[in-house]
């Protein structure tokens, strides 16, 4: 037992503390420690940043472009960039899509497609759940049938998260009705540009635009856009969700969220004193702080492989991350009491502001973060995977 | 960053675990933990001779451990047996003797050969040491200490009292000569009122503050330790009672309500588990502050723990769970009764807060 990082582990961290603090903006830094919606201007740079400094795929191997980080790296790599509030990277080329193709794709995609991630000329995007296929994704019905060397797919996709930035997506699609529903699932990849694509902005709890909804009419998409062979999407897309865990718990973005928090309570006051001084708010705090300690021990314990990685923890450190998470950002959103109100974009009335700047987008991150238990697998399909592999039915 | 057990640690443990499973099972235990002395004097020789005392104690002060990580192991596996032997005690006295260089008593602690005991609450003063009213005058003391775990069967005791000069002593009180009553506790084992009146005492020490506070925070980890074993056991037993208990005509385990609430524990025992890890680490570090806020914390999160998992676990096995028969209602009492050991989840709460960060510089 020996709970402290290597020489060579706190060398690593101080060489991605002096990137971040040579690279990371302060203008970009405070819109992400403020809570601020980020452009797609803002979200390219840094990922062009990243990507000359040859961290943008960590986990990629080195041949395509990635790190030799082993996942204590990854982990401190991933607990200094929210340290630091450098915005994190979009995942759907680089954290799925990527490992995908590297171990499913053909040498051609490989060629082609990888590098257009890292070079940031392709966006991504994910074409997963439908209306009716969330948490049971298997009864997905979008439509793509044979026709030549083509396949024409007809249907609806949603939740495309950033899809009005992506100019590609992949998608599971339906090329079999026969058998099993998830053996006639196929993953494949649509240029958006091609004829019979609309997509729609869905407009979130907080007035936020981050998702979308996908339409599909007769469009016609080459055979060779398959990854793997038909009806081995399932396969592909269950390996895509395994993929990754490292950062499941999200320990350093909770991490800077309570130490904001923290700094919050400092500087709010309730009846003439700083709220950090009033037992009942304190002691909340306090709670959430053992909680989120205790995670960072769980999710070393599996990074250092003592705790299984890819079954039940994993799932674990979904469920009680995004409740921690939560929970942080409700004591955030309470810290400001009235001040808390205003929408957003109206924070500033004139030369006013009526909450501290950083503070301004608490409440609106609250309702957006109440996706966090939501998305990636609900934290009830998470309890399932545990029960299952607990009662082994 | 390494979470393996060192090969030493894993064979005490190892060693614990089968000593324990073979001679002290759960009927042994509950007739030794309610009943007679409360202590099985055999059983705690062997004990002794296994050499679990000695991995209490380090190496300079003629143990073989002594480190957090020595005291998780053996109370992991006190914990997974519910153990009703006065290891609590002990522990706290091996520090404060270590603390206080006795390297006689210690050797004869560790040999099996006397116990001892450390008393510290009293009735107006629980988890309160600057409430202490037992005194010192010269070589004796008066006053009356509350639920002293282990002085039951103790050879000595040692008191924390005030001193003439008015600091926080420790003092030393052969058990014949102080008034001891027994009693079983709830979720058996047993304690002792310890009555002093003028009785003789030997000073260890007329300012042991940072001594006890250290000895008790040994105590705590190695409540943290001993709940985590217990507990492992109780899901054990929970899930595999799903798996057979049917009702509607399968197994109850199906139903998706107790599957996720069988999670819900499930998620706070490795939780449980991790913080224990994180304090015992905390413990032998020389900063005392940040040492008492990861135990605070640790504790917290085990007292919140341990209550989930004890109820959910008796509500999960029906009506069987209530009877006295069915060892894991032993085992849920044990989870429950350690937060009112060494200061309760609140308790732990308020030293976490004063210890925080959040109100630096306001």
């Amino acid at each position: 037992m020996d709970l402290n990082f290597t020489p060579e582990e706190e060398a690593f961290r101080e060489e991605v503390r002096s990137f971040l603090k040579d690279k990371l903006s302060e203008e970009l830094a405070t819109k992400v420690r403020n809570g601020r919606d980020l452009n797609k201007a803002d979200m390219e740079n840094w990922h062009a940043t990243l990507n000359s400094q040859g961290w943008l795929a960590p986990g990629w191997p080195v041949e395509h472009g990635g790190t030799d980080w082993d996942s204590v790296n990854m982990h401190i790599f991933e607990e200094e960039c929210a340290r630091a509030n450098a915005p994190r990277t979009v995942p759907f080329g680089l954290g799925m899509l990527g490992p995908v193709l590297i171990k499913f794709g053909t040498e051609e995609q490989k060629a082609t497609i990888l590098p257009r991630i890292l070079s940031g000329e392709d966006w991504w995007c994910q074409g997963y759940s439908e209306p009716g296929a969330g948490s049971d994704l298997a009864s997905l019905k979008t439509r793509a049938i044979r026709d030549g060397d083509d396949y024409i797919i007809n249907g609806q996709k949603t939740w495309t998260t950033l899809g009005q930035f992506a100019n590609k997506i992949f998608c599971l699609v339906r090329t079999s009705t026969e058998g099993k529903r998830q053996e006639g699932i196929s993953f494949i990849l649509v240029d958006l540009d091609t004829p019979g694509i609309e997509m729609r902005p869905i407009k979130l709890i907080e007035g936020g635009f981050e998702v979308n909804e996908v339409f599909f009419t007769d469009v016609r998409v080459p055979a060779v856009n398959m990854v793997g062979e038909e009806n081995m999407g399932w396969t592909i897309a269950k390996y895509l969700l395994g993929h990754e865990r490292t950062n499941i718990a999200g320990v350093g973005a909770s991490s800077e969220a309570l130490s904001q928090l923290k700094a919050l309570a400092r500087k709010v006051k309730r009846k003439g004193k700083p709220l950090a001084q009033d037992p009942l708010f304190a002691a909340k705090v306090a709670e959430v702080e053992i909680d989120l300690e205790a995670m960072r021990m769980t999710n070393l314990r599996m990074l250092s492989g003592v705790a299984d990685a890819q079954g039940s923890v994993s799932s674990m450190l979904k469920i009680k991350g995004t409740v921690i998470r939560q929970a942080i950002n409700d004591l955030s959103r309470r810290a400001l009491g009235a001040t808390a109100c205003p929408f957003p974009s109206e924070d500033v009335i004139g030369n006013y502001a009526i909450a501290p700047a950083q503070a301004a987008s608490n409440a609106a991150n609250y309702f957006n973060n109440r996706k966090l238990s939501i998305f990636g697998g609900s934290n009830e399909i998470q309890r399932n995977i545990i029960a299952k592999e607990t009662f082994g039915a | 960053m390494d979470f393996t057990p060192t090969e030493d640690r894993r064979m005490i443990g190892d060693s614990l675990r089968r000593y324990l499973a073979e001679q002290y099972p759960i009927e042994h235990r509950n007739a030794v933990a309610y009943e007679g002395d409360f202590h099985d004097p055999a059983k705690w020789a062997e004990l002794a001779e296994l050499g679990i005392l000695g991995a209490l104690v380090s190496e300079a002060d003629g143990g073989f451990g002594g480190a957090g990580f020595d005291i998780t192991t053996v109370f992991e596996e006190m914990g997974r047996a519910i153990c009703a032997e006065p290891m609590l005690g002990n522990l706290m006295a091996l520090r404060l003797y270590a603390a206080h260089g006795e390297a006689e008593r210690i050797e004869a602690i560790i040999a099996g050969a006397e116990k001892a005991a450390f008393g510290f609450d009293e009735s107006d003063a629980y988890g309160d040491l600057d409430s202490i009213t037992t005194r010192a005058n010269g070589d004796t003391l008066t006053g009356r200490k509350t639920v002293v775990y282990g002085a039951h069967c103790a050879d000595y005791i040692l008191i924390a009292a005030q001193s003439d000069g008015g600091k926080l002593g420790l003092y030393e009180v052969a058990a014949a000569d102080a008034e001891v009553l027994s009693y079983a506790m709830i979720d058996g084992a047993g304690a002792a009122e310890v009555i002093l009146d003028k009785t003789k005492a030997r000073c260890l020490a007329e300012d042991a503050r940072e001594a006890i506070e250290a000895a008790l925070d040994a105590g705590r980890v190695a409540l943290c330790a001993e709940a985590v074993g217990a507990m492992d056991v109780l899901k054990v037993m929970t899930k595999d009672y799903l798996m057979q208990r049917q009702q509607f005509g399968r197994p109850i385990a199906l139903f998706q309500a107790l599957q996720h609430r069988l999670v819900d524990f499930s998620i706070e025992i490795e939780q449980a588990r991790s913080i224990t890890i994180y304090a015992a680490a905390k413990l032998d570090e020389s900063d005392s502050k940040a040492r008492a806020l990861a135990v605070a914390q640790a504790k917290n999160l085990i007292g919140r723990a341990g209550k989930l998992v004890a109820e959910e676990a008796v509500q999960m096995h029906g009506g069987i769970g209530m009877t006295w028969e069915y060892s894991g209602s032993h085992y849920a009492k044990r989870l429950i009764m350690i937060d009112h050991q060494l200061g309760d989840t609140e308790d732990q709460l308020r030293t976490a807060m004063a210890l925080s960060d959040i109100a630096e510089g306001v």
